[in-house]
């Protein structure tokens, strides 16, 4: 850590790992739902739980994101942050706003809710993921504006890497992609077409750009490449996630009321989707192949070389099953989509977030690494994390099957109740997976309270030994 | 090789690749814009419509069934919930919810009024007759 500033991303990473703990919990109870429905009903009804978990999802990641850029972009523009204290108030602010709109969620009737924040005024509730109310989501826009002010102040007084650029470029793309969460027009088609501007422009857009300049960030550190390799790496991939994911866009559009068209620029152009995922796998072992250093943090190292490993599954190929029109016809809006959205997100998000985590944690910490007993711990985590949301993703892949050939495809087709029935071997198995996955996560966090850092002598004396 | 292939080249591709697309899609959206009330029959989106959809959308529908396939996979499609039950049915069912039967999904009791529960269902009507290329595949959804 190179300028005292960047210590202001300390508690946006330990509040993005408490929230991500609230997800996993709110994910248990939610699988549980799908197999005894009266499971905490009424006073916790299944959407309540899903919008929970969804929502403390986006909000820890969000949490890392601008953790992350608090960290990077003063490193990159060797300056200080131009306002730390600015950075901290907005954490608080965010962490206060995210934590109320939980509680509401969970103790407020939803048309209460609806009905108290002036929903009837302005509606922009009741869509997916943005469930929120319409004072939590000013106080988004409020705490992207800080955030944005803070970030580009400081990229203007300093020097400006093409990483920097990617990075701040793409968190006024993030913020910007958020507006149409307030344009929720009453024709529902048109709804739906908007709708995705915010949800495929963050995830399948500019969400990639901000995970390529963190993981281009991590591998510079880490593997001490010329900086104009990696970064040349990076604007091809770039430039291959908008080219593909502008159009891609479409293979939302196939079902929805949009016109026909749709169905081949959809399927064409989001067939090229998982395109940059493979050039960053490519990109990522290039690297550590081309290493002139080695980096004693051996967990960040592999949590950046999983991410686009699992980004792949995840992103490239679960997408690449249900995004030709022929296939989604038959798979949109099954447990297929749920699949790919576990792994997606985990993959690509999830574990990009916890890299960057892993990276700048020791550091801000006062120490480059970890000890080799707190990376084991941390290694520990990943395996069970990433082995347990393969399984969660396989167990909801075979729910979809199970969907796609009672109700959708078969010739007496049965009832969507009658086909979950069916299904409930693979809700048991996503739920054991699911309990695998927090166990990964207690064993992850086990990490952070062992103490000391990585001792190179004694390290080495017990290589030595061995 | 690396000389012949610059970052200032690759990051040219970027821009130039990320203005061009976004400038197809805009003005592909345009279009999608000027079809999208004929193929949804917007004309016949009444008052009872829009009540419905405001109420559908301000109780978290989609936290628990699709509308044409978006939404969460907990309770059926709703966008052709109207052909597959027709309007009795749906207001009958959504008064008796929620239905206690151990272990079964539980939907709430969302206390609407008779009028209401026409405007959600005239809503629901709405939503059945939208061109959406033929999906779902059969009447389950």
């Amino acid at each position: 850590m190179k300028y005292q500033s960047q210590k202001v991303a300390k508690p946006y990473f330990i509040a993005a790992l408490a929230l991500f703990v609230g997800q996993i919990v709110f994910g248990l109870i939610a699988g549980l739902q799908y197999l005894h429905g009266t499971f905490l009903f009424p006073e916790l009804p299944f959407d309540v739980t899903r919008m929970s978990h969804t929502n403390l999802l986006i909000v820890w990641l969000l949490m890392t994101f601008m953790g992350a850029a608090y960290f990077i972009v003063p490193e990159e523009a060797q300056t200080e942050l131009y306002s730390p204290r600015l950075a901290l108030v907005t954490f608080w602010v965010f962490l206060i706003a995210a934590a109320l709109t939980i509680v509401a969620y969970l103790f407020v009737d939803y048309a209460h809710l609806a009905a108290i924040t002036g929903n009837a005024i302005l509606p922009t509730m009741g869509r997916g993921y943005l469930e929120q109310p319409l004072p939590t989501k000013i106080g988004i826009v409020l705490v992207a504006l800080s955030l944005l002010f803070n970030v580009t102040m400081t990229l203007i007084k300093g020097r400006k890497t093409s990483i920097n650029l990617i990075l701040v470029g793409s968190l006024w793309g993030l913020a910007l992609l958020f507006l149409p969460a307030f344009y929720f027009p009453h024709d529902t088609v048109k709804a739906s077409y908007a709708w995705w501007w915010v949800v495929h422009g963050w995830v399948e857009g500019d969400w990639e750009l901000i995970l390529g300049a963190l993981l281009g960030f991590i591998l510079i550190k880490m593997t001490g490449v010329d900086r104009e390799i990696v970064e040349k790496w990076l604007y091809i991939i770039v430039a291959m996630t908008l080219i593909s994911g502008l159009i891609g866009i479409g293979h939302h559009y196939y079902y929805t009321g949009a016109p026909s068209y749709w169905i081949w620029l959809g399927s064409i152009f989001s067939a090229l989707e998982p395109i940059p995922f493979i050039l960053l796998i490519a990109f990522s072992f290039k690297m550590l192949l081309q290493r002139r250093r080695e980096h004693p943090n051996k967990a960040a190292m592999l949590w950046a070389l999983g991410t686009p490993i699992m980004a792949f599954l995840g992103a490239g190929l679960w997408g690449f099953m249900i995004t030709l029109a022929p296939a989604q016809y038959y798979m949109h809006g099954t447990n297929f989509t749920a699949a790919h959205g576990h792994l997606a997100f985990f993959g690509a998000y999830a574990m990009i977030s916890l890299a960057i985590i892993s990276y700048a944690m020791p550091l801000l910490r006062g120490r480059t690494a970890n000890s080799a007993a707190a990376q084991r711990w941390e290694i520990a985590g990943f395996w069970i994390m990433v082995l347990s949301m393969l399984g969660i993703a396989l167990a909801l892949t075979g729910a979809g099957i199970v969907t796609v050939i009672l109700q959708r495809a078969a010739d007496d087709p049965m009832p969507f109740m009658q086909v979950q029935d069916k299904a409930r071997v693979f809700f048991w198995v996503r739920e054991f997976a699911g309990v695998g996955f927090f166990i990964g996560l207690l064993v992850y966090l086990r990490s952070f309270f062992i103490a000391g850092e990585y001792e190179y002598a004694s390290e080495m004396k017990q290589a030595l030994a061995a | 090789m690396q000389q012949v292939f610059t970052k200032a080249m690759a990051r040219n591709i970027f821009l130039g690749g990320a203005v061009f697309f976004l400038a197809i899609y805009l003005a592909l959206s345009y279009d999608t814009w000027q079809r999208i009330p004929e193929r949804d029959h917007a004309d016949k989106m009444t008052s009872a419509v829009l009540r419905g959809k405001y109420l559908l959308d301000s109780n978290d529908c989609i936290g628990c069934h699709t509308v044409n396939g978006e939404g969460a996979y907990f309770a059926p499609e709703l966008a052709n919930v109207y052909k597959r039950r027709g309007p009795v049915f749906i207001k009958a069912w959504i008064e008796a919810q929620p239905t206690g039967v151990p272990g079964r999904r539980q939907m709430p009791n969302f206390h609407f009024t008779q009028n209401q529960l026409d405007d959600l269902v005239a809503y629901l009507q709405w939503l059945s007759n939208i061109d959406t290329n033929n999906w779902p595949p059969n009447i389950q959804g």
